[in-house]
């Protein structure tokens, strides 16, 4: 039963990047970019963690913690570099 | 000098330190160490960016606060849901919110909260901490709003930090 | 693996998926980008929640014990997720980021 609900799942995200992806390239501005690809790193999480799941092994948690990491910081630094025209003052 | 090498935050301290011992495989020597390091380490370089300590801080009354921001989260997702998975069209809002709370550290908490709660971003604070402009996906009445934010999480918020 | 732990490890991933989905969909459909703000902040944190909680139940059944990265990543998205989304905001109401027609009240910029 878990089996078939992670293949339902695992379907389900990559679903949801793939919209992501849609409103990278579609834009319009630059903050809908930034969001978007905001969206697609926690996605990448949710898909590593399914991973881990499916192969029955923990390694590859740190490498999401990894990921949430440095998506928040690069995040903030494009916001930043879109508010204020430089990431560091 | 003596100060460079003192905790100036304790809590934040013991929390890196635990967590480093967490992180690692099995506590060693070593993660002992590195675990003090950056309890010492990581406090001191980011010491001129945490504000004043508030006078008086009621910790107690966190969980019941985090226990109820949860709930709450969950419900907003719920209805968040169901509004982009209907046809009609949000009516979005923006909201100045004048605030009674002054510590920055219970602003921001309040803003994360206002952020991940109901129908809700926590878009801006003013430059004088009095003013917070909120945009709601889905709002009937300005005051309405104002109203369930004030009554459901400035209230504890002013308990706790007072 | 007991049923009951079966059961609800399903369950999360399933309603993690959906939320996650739900917030992607938001992200493409709704109107303008304040709006397009709620799906991410709201849903997507919540659907990935979930999927972590589930994991966490699963590998604990298994007896491997309780996973702090699992914890960690959780409490991390959702502490980040707000300051992320505030960060957004004010960006695009310094570049003056258009509104939907049937939006009330102001944005600032100071």
């Amino acid at each position: 039963m878990i089996l078939i609900a992670l293949y339902i799942t695992i379907a389900m995200v990559t679903l949801a990047a793939l919209l992501n992806v849609y409103r990278v390239i579609k834009g319009p501005d630059a903050p809908d970019r930034v969001l978007a690809l905001d969206t697609l790193y926690v996605n990448a999480i949710a898909l590593i963690v399914l991973l881990g799941i499916a192969l029955q092994t923990r390694m590859y948690l740190e490498s999401a913690l990894l990921i949430a990491v440095m998506g928040f910081v690069g995040t903030v630094a494009m916001a930043k570099y879109l508010k204020r025209g430089s990431v560091i003052e | 000098m003596l100060d460079r090498l003192s905790f100036p935050q304790p809590w934040l301290s013991l929390t890196l330190f635990f967590t480093w011992q967490f992180l690692s495989d099995g506590i060693s020597g070593g993660s002992v160490v590195l675990g003090i390091i950056l309890a010492w380490g990581i406090p001191q370089m980011t010491r001129r960016f945490w504000p004043d300590p508030p006078a008086v801080m009621r910790g107690w009354r966190a969980p019941a606060y985090a226990l109820r921001v949860l709930w709450d989260i969950v419900v907003a997702s719920v209805e968040v849901a169901k509004l982009i998975l209907s046809p009609r069209q949000p009516r979005p809002m923006f909201i100045c919110y004048p605030l009674e709370l002054d510590h920055p550290l219970a602003i921001s908490i309040l803003v994360s909260t206002i952020s991940l709660t109901p129908g809700t971003v926590g878009a801006d604070v003013s430059d004088d901490n009095k003013l917070i402009l909120i945009h709601s996906l889905d709002a009937e009445d300005e005051q309405e709003i104002i109203d369930t934010i004030r009554a459901r999480y400035e209230k504890p918020l002013l308990e706790m930090f007072r | 693996m007991s049923t009951f732990a079966e059961i609800a490890i399903s369950v999360l991933l399933l309603v993690g998926g959906a939320f996650t989905l739900i917030g992607a969909i938001g992200l493409a459909r709704l109107p303008d980008f304040y709006t397009r703000l709620h799906g991410p902040t709201k849903a997507t944190t919540v659907g990935v929640g979930a999927i972590v909680v589930s994991s966490v139940i699963y590998f604990s059944t298994l007896g491997r014990g309780i996973g702090v990265e699992e914890i960690l990543v959780t409490v991390f998205l959702f502490m980040t997720a707000p300051v992320s989304a505030n960060f957004l905001a004010k960006a695009a109401m310094h570049l003056e980021v258009k509104t939907t027609e049937n939006t009330r009240g102001q944005t600032w910029d100071q």
